[in-house]
């Protein structure tokens, strides 16, 4: 109950503090100001009040599908030869009833030689060319933000990493070492409901999943590498990855607990002007090595990914963009074979199409925004409407939905039906 | 080598001189490419604050505060730009750059540091607004010449006036647009467009123009919507020409990775 207060306290402060922000706004100015020139500390950041609600009754999950204050401080210093960068967000958060610290950044940078960049501590990480869908990115993602409507930016969760980039005259290099697998934030049941395979229903906080992370410090690392090369706007890239499922694809059944078995992932990806629009495709080999070959039906099997996409400007401040993405499941029939009875069975082949529309109006100060996943193998799909508008420099105001649809329960969309939501937010940038 | 430049550009001031003297108009294709090589190719590279202030129609003003480095591959011809944004936060630490192709299309990405997302944007279609201002890619980053078609309609004490034409009139919003350049300077002045049916209804200006390094420098210039109303001034401050930029700055690293030049 103290926790609940605490809050509460905290939420309700937040909320009315940016009534009096205008007063101090000016003053926040100054105090950056002194902190720049004083300490060569660059700061800012935001505020930000986001509620949102489920649209579909739930009896696993509270209504509320989200409800928070954040405050985001970004700091950075510029040590000539070394930059630090820290970025962490204060949350408080009403429907987990927790307050927490999300340290997004903490890391160096510097160049020990002319053509050698390095990134030391935790970092944000993306490669790849898909919008919304990944094939060579195997770095971090936290769906439960994602899906619950946080900023776009919480789908990507940080890394405790080293970054090398090699910059040579004939290609780039980019080594990235993890030493301790991280991970992603997938729909565990505790804020989201999802199918749960063992009790063939639709589950949520009755039955919130527990996994086992591998966790060992220098064993359980992971290793990402991508070699570029920009030949006069064709960009060109080879990846891979040696590591683990970044979601728990296993299952260990004696305990019972999630697992997150080995995985190696071999791709590549091309990206150029195409047809007065912005082409890409990428394709990738998904080695699930604790199941080579395909006969335990406790770890996914491995899998081919291809992803073709293309987005232009359809007319001014205008843009529309269509994505294909394909999952191909090897050693199908073994799949078949070894699949318990009573389990639902996967397809083959999992298509996915997406569409992105983003309209400008106002000076490009009112966006809206539609991206649409749409799978026609398993009938199901996932709708992102947004309308961001920025009142000023400071001030924005968005609202949003999460809409989930699909015909069965058991599919990767379809499961997530119930927690279709709505959301808003305001935010004061400093 | 060194004296051989110094020597060109003596020459090139000579004849320059020589021809402003003698009065004598040059032909239109002379002076549109003198005028864009001064508007947008003086030196060889350079690096400029930006202050914009956009005004909608209903007086509510917003800032935008970037730095912009360029480096021009050859004159006249390609070049590559690239934009630090330092206001508004929510857009601060932003990185876009461009390569500017005469030929085609211009390549354009934009780095988002909260997601580490290099993100390739679809530049077909210049004639759209930079950052929410008045202004145009196309302005800031120069029009082809060879888009339009020129013709002096007037050539006043100050000002050498052409009138310019769209050869693709489905690409672009206006029927034609009249600039008014320097005769000395070759800097244009001012640019007025006008639509479709006739109607005036933008105006881009060059409020203050200065010499810096011996180029001919607009410091303060101003877009207008005449038809909708709202404005957008740029004040170009802290400019430097000439200062060696490395090429590589220009590519994916320092998107990444601001350069010291741009921060």
């Amino acid at each position: 109950m103290k926790k609940k207060r605490l809050i509460f306290l905290i939420s309700f402060i937040g909320l009315i503090l940016p009534l009096f922000l205008p007063a101090w706004a000016d003053g926040l100015e100054d105090f950056k100001d002194l902190l720049y020139d004083r300490y060569g500390i660059d700061a800012y950041g935001f505020l930000e009040a986001r509620g949102g609600l489920r649209l579909r009754d739930d009896p696993h999950e509270k209504d509320a599908s989200i409800g928070e204050m954040r405050l985001q401080t970004d700091l950075s210093r510029d040590f000539e030869l070394v930059e630090l960068k820290i970025k962490f967000d204060l949350l408080g958060d009403l429907v987990s009833e927790e307050v927490d610290v999300d340290l997004r950044d903490l890391n160096l940078s510097f160049s020990p030689l002319d053509i050698m960049d390095v990134k030391l501590g935790r970092q944000i990480l993306t490669w790849g060319t898909g919008d919304l869908l990944f094939v060579a990115d195997s770095f971090p993602k936290d769906w439960v933000s994602f899906f619950v409507g946080r900023d776009t930016e919480y789908l990507k969760a940080p890394s405790d990493a080293a970054r090398i980039s090699l910059f040579f005259d004939l290609f780039n290099v980019d080594l990235v070492y993890i030493p301790k697998f991280n991970g992603s934030v997938y729909v565990d049941g505790s804020r989201l409901s999802y199918w749960n395979p063992m009790l063939g229903r639709i589950a949520g906080r009755d039955s919130i999943f527990h996994d086992h992370r591998p966790d060992d410090f220098g064993t359980d690392s992971e290793y990402a590498l991508r070699l570029t090369k920009n030949l006069e706007g064709t960009e060109l890239a080879l990846y891979g990855y040696y590591g683990f499922w970044q979601t728990p694809e296993g299952v260990n059944l004696l305990s019972p607990v999630l697992i997150y078995p080995e995985l190696s992932i071999f791709s590549a990806s091309i990206r150029d002007a195409l047809w007065g629009g912005i082409g890409h495709l990428e394709l990738g080999y998904y080695d699930s090595r604790n199941d080579g070959s395909g006969n335990n039906p406790n770890i996914r099997n491995s899998e081919f990914r291809f992803l073709v996409g293309f987005e232009r400007e359809l007319s001014q401040d205008f843009t529309g963009g269509i994505q294909y993405y394909l999952e191909y499941m090897q050693d199908y029939e073994e799949y078949e074979r070894h699949l318990p009875d009573g389990m639902n069975k996967k397809d083959e082949y999992r298509h996915v199409l997406t569409l992105r529309l983003t309209k400008l109006l106002m000076n490009q100060n009112l966006t809206l925004s539609f991206f649409t996943y749409y799978s026609p193998s398993d009938a199901d799909g996932y709708t992102r409407p947004n309308v961001n508008y920025s009142i000023n420099d400071q001030w924005t105001v968005e609202i949003g939905g999460n809409i989930f649809f699909g015909s069965d329960d058991h599919t990767f969309f379809g499961q997530f039906k119930k927690n279709t939501n709505a959301y808003a937010s305001l935010r004061f940038s400093f | 080598m060194k004296i051989m430049k110094i020597l060109l550009i003596v020459a090139g001031f000579f004849v320059l001189g020589l021809s402003v003297h003698a009065q004598e108009t040059p032909s239109v294709d002379e002076i549109i490419d003198r005028t864009n090589k001064a508007a947008y190719y003086a030196g060889d590279d350079g690096r400029s604050k930006v202050m914009m202030t956009i005004t909608d129609a209903q007086g509510r003003a917003r800032e935008r505060e970037f730095n912009i480095l360029r480096h021009d591959v050859s004159d006249g011809g390609e070049q590559f730009f690239y934009v630090y944004f330092q206001k508004p936060s929510d857009v601060r630490k932003m990185a876009f750059l461009v390569h500017k192709h005469i030929d085609r299309d211009d390549d354009r990405w934009l780095y988002l540091p909260a997601l580490d997302l290099v993100k390739r944007i679809a530049a077909s279609d210049k004639r759209t607004s930079f950052v929410g201002s008045h202004f145009f890619y196309e302005d800031v980053s120069g029009r082809g010449v060879a888009e339009d078609s020129h013709e002096i309609v007037e050539v006043t004490d100050e000002y050498f006036v052409i009138k310019n034409i769209p050869k693709n009139p489905g690409n672009v919003e206006f029927a034609s647009y009249t600039v008014w350049i320097d005769k000395n300077t070759y800097m244009p002045m001012k640019a007025e467009y006008v639509d479709k049916s006739g109607n005036k209804y933008r105006e881009v200006e060059a409020l203050e123009v200065m010499e810096i390094q011996g180029f001919p420098t607009v410091t303060k210039s101003r877009v207008r919507d005449l038809a909708e109303g709202g404005e957008t001034v740029s004040k170009f401050m802290d400019i430097e020409y000439n200062i060696g930029l490395d090429e590589n700055i220009f590519t994916e690293r320092y998107l990444r990775r601001p350069p010291r030049e741009a921060r």
